[in-house]
């Protein structure tokens, strides 16, 4: 059994080459690097453009024009089941109707016919969250905290080098947040796959994230290491958004 | 994908094209078949525009007004007495009676009427005594009134009671806390929410009130009180008269355009929900004396909605059901109505689901542009059908195949596309909500996770999808089996459904089989409202 968990791809590279994208009347232009195997951040106020910079990256929305790089491939054209992404939502990243086994099944395949093998890597992603007992459970009979599991567990029978989190803890208190983290982090040293993660909260990024990349109004005006955003003279506008706390 | 694919090659947005084309084809038909016919006998036409054709004009708007005054007005009342009292014992009971209305087809609230205030009426007799002389039963103008009120009152009382339903409980709060009374409370809180609400629900009731036909034609009794409708009618089935046809049908057609028009200015409400509206909390004391008189305004539009229903029950109750049961003629009819309606809900389940999946994907498609136009037929669109009259369509189709041998052989199918396109909007409401809401939850998810296809509708769509579906289904099925627009037209002794049956029977004076088929009618529509509703529930 330890035979399947050694073997896991890693990370790959993120590219925004010149991405464009409009909505409704606004425009945005992504550029951006996401190095393999690292957590970054994706920051900046509301209707900045970060939820779009990961659809873009899952394939939801198409850039008008520009490539959107993983690896060495362009995956510009791919559909988002074809891409090396998982993505998890801020909610809705279950089936209500189906039990937890089965929703995590469903990262093995799309028509839940798994193997032994399956079953032993869902059983083990369950574990690796902390839902073993849980497994037959419907997604209403869950907490919040336990749903975001569910999806994490799911995205870990995945296996895809690429993670990324729209605002995943956005609705979870203090407390479970700071286990989710914990739980990312393991996780993510474990399997060592790319991470972007939408946040609103400073202190998130600074626990979790090596590097920053901050937008407004649809356009990247910032990135680089977690240290030097939070350093006295980070960006200008970094600094207005988070306020006077760093 | 949403960028890469096509609108054409997605086939749920080909599927809503596919929709919207037949019911374009089955409206446009008629009205060519109309056009050609009138173009055909063009003096005839014209000569057709007489005193008398003007005067059917003005009797359908003269008692659509009337109707929609004597509907609205009160509703006002009764809406605010409820609104007043959220909770007491017997409220949830008024408003799913209140619902019944709209479940009830035409004839047999007709019959239900007639069955209080006809003749041999319950009331009759001490009617006779009141006024003097025998009762002559209530027909004509007096009678249309009663029946639009007992089927749009309700309907108006439940529209101003979800706009009141609206109102923050906040503002209740505060005007407690301010001491205001009744009459401040209703000027400068609930009026302004009604008045909003007003206009629409004045306009759909006026539309419903034009377009009236069932009603008319068994209450209105004579060339008196006769609405362009009922004169179409005539002048197919009984003075084989198409020139006066064409041009009856044509003035129906300017004059539902023009409300229609009116009606999408006023931004109205063109579907007509069947579920319960739910109360807010209330705060603040309602005043002994009003809420005596907000009682006794509840007590009789309880008494008036409620006295045709009993009506029908009990003269059901007193005809020979056991011989109805045997006779030949009936059965047909109930197998005849029955296989229609499943065929006319089927087929608008699924027009009502390619129009819904059309719009959704052409939503996600543009992205935070403008609509188009396909998207905006698919969507508030394929609501205004309803005000296209069942019997204009029925028309031009009679018209256009009326020398050939196929129209009464059509009559099957004339029915069930009709009764189909004209249960399409309920079937929308009942689909939609459900259909977008677990589009926003599953898209994605199903996108990344590559469930397509026929795995998707298996695992994902049917299971959330599948109540939803029925209740259309049902709704759709109890307004298709209560219809006698289009089979008063293309109906024959070999085609019969259960409401051309019952009005041949009251026709013939036969009272005691049409209140029993009026029985059987109404518990047959009943009873698949009831389960729309219950399948329109969602899990707890």
């Amino acid at each position: 059994m330890t035979d399947i968990r050694e073997r896991h791809p890693g990370g790959q590279p993120v590219r925004l080459d010149h991405a464009a994208f409009t909505y409704g009347s606004a425009d945005m232009l992504f550029d951006a690097d996401f190095p393999s195997s690292t957590i970054t951040a994706v920051m900046g106020p509301s209707g900045s453009g970060k939820s779009t910079l990961l659809n873009l990256v899952a394939g939801f929305e198409t850039p008008r024009k520009g490539r959107v790089l993983i690896g060495d491939s362009d995956v510009t054209a791919l559909a988002p089941a074809e891409r090396p992404v998982s993505m998890i939502f801020q909610e809705n990243n279950l089936f209500a109707h189906l039990d937890v086994a089965k929703n995590v099944g469903l990262g093995r395949s799309p028509a839940l016919r798994l193997t032994s093998d399956d079953r032993r890597a869902v059983a083990d992603a369950l574990a690796r969250t902390g839902l073993s007992d849980k497994e037959h459970r419907l997604p209403r009979e869950l907490s919040g905290g336990e749903r975001q599991r569910v999806a994490l567990a799911r995205a870990l029978v995945r296996d895809r080098p690429v993670l990324l989190l729209d605002e995943p803890f956005g609705s979870l208190g203090p407390a479970l947040r700071q286990d989710m983290l914990d739980l990312l982090a393991g996780v993510q040293a474990e399997r060592r796959m790319t991470v972007l993660f939408v946040t609103h909260q400073p202190e998130d990024a600074r626990r979790l994230a090596q590097k920053i990349v901050f937008l407004e109004a649809g356009i990247v005006t910032a990135a680089g290491s977690t240290e030097e955003f939070f350093a006295g003279d980070g960006p200008e506008g970094f600094r207005r958004y988070v306020g006077s706390q760093s | 994908m949403a960028g890469r694919t096509h609108r054409w090659t997605d086939p749920r947005i080909a599927a809503g094209a596919v929709a919207l084309a037949a019911i374009a084809i089955l409206i446009g038909g008629a009205f060519l078949g109309l056009l050609a016919e009138g173009a055909s006998d063009l003096t005839g036409a014209a000569a057709a525009f007489d005193s008398y054709l003007f005067r059917i004009a003005r009797f359908t708007l003269w008692q659509a007004a009337l109707s929609t005054l004597l509907s609205v007005v009160p509703a006002i009342f009764v809406a605010r007495a409820l609104s007043r009292h959220p909770e007491f014992p017997g409220r949830q009971l008024i408003l799913r009676l209140f619902a019944l209305p709209l479940a009830l087809p035409a004839i047999v609230a007709a019959l239900g009427i007639l069955a209080l205030l006809g003749r041999a009426g319950f009331f009759a007799e001490t009617l006779s005594g009141l006024f003097g002389g025998t009762w002559p039963g209530i027909y004509g103008l007096s009678g249309i009134l009663v029946a639009h009120v007992f089927f749009n009152l309700p309907l108006a009382t439940r529209f101003f009671l979800e706009a009141l339903d609206t109102l923050p409980p906040d503002q209740w709060r505060l005007a407690s806390q301010l001491g205001m009374g009744a009459g401040p409370s209703f000027r400068l809180i609930e009026w302004p929410a009604i008045r909003a609400s007003l206009p629409g629900t004045a306009g759909l009731v006026f539309m419903l009130c034009i377009a009236s036909f069932t009603i008319v034609l068994t209450l209105g009794g004579g060339p008196a009180a006769t609405t362009l409708e009922v004169a179409i009618y005539q002048a197919l089935r009984f003075d084989f008269d198409p020139a006066r046809a064409v041009a009856l049908t044509l003035l129906q057609v300017v004059l539902t355009g023009a409300v229609m028009v009116g009606l999408a200015r006023l931004g109205a409400a063109t579907a007509i929900d069947a579920n319960l509206p739910v109360a807010p909390r209330r705060f603040g004391r309602v005043s002994p004396g009003e809420a005596l008189a907000n009682g006794v305004l509840v007590l009789a539009a309880l008494l008036f909605v409620a006295g045709p229903i009993l009506a029908i029950a009990l003269a059901g109750a007193q005809a020979d059901l056991t011989r109805l049961a045997a006779d030949i003629a009936v059965r047909n009819a109930a197998a005849t109505s029955v296989v229609l309606a499943t065929l006319a809900a089927i087929l608008s389940v699924m027009l009502g689901l390619s129009l819904v999946a059309a719009r959704q994907a052409l939503e996600r498609q543009r992205g935070g542009k403008r609509q188009g136009w396909l998207e905006r037929a698919s969507g508030t669109g394929a609501g205004f059908v309803l005000v296209i009259p069942p019997i204009v369509i029925g028309a031009g189709w009679f018209v256009a195949l009326r020398h050939s041998d196929l129209l009464f052989a059509a009559a099957p199918l004339m029915v069930v596309t009709v009764n189909a396109v004209m249960a399409m909007p309920f079937a929308i409401r009942a689909i939609r909500p459900a259909y977008d809401a677990a589009g926003e939850r599953n898209d994605r998810l199903c996108m990344q996770l590559g469930i397509a296809g026929w795995t998707r509708l298996r695992l994902i769509d049917w299971p959330e999808l599948r109540k939803p579906l029925l209740t259309g289904f049902a709704f759709a099925m109890a307004l298709s089996l209560g219809d006698l627009g289009v089979i008063a037209l293309f109906g024959s002794d070999s085609v019969q459904t259960l409401p051309y049956l019952l009005l041949a029977r009251m026709g013939s004076y036969r009272t005691d089989d049409a209140a029993g088929i009026a029985l059987l009618l109404a518990i047959l529509c009943l009873t698949l409202i009831f389960l729309a509703e219950r399948f329109g529930r969602r899990p707890a």
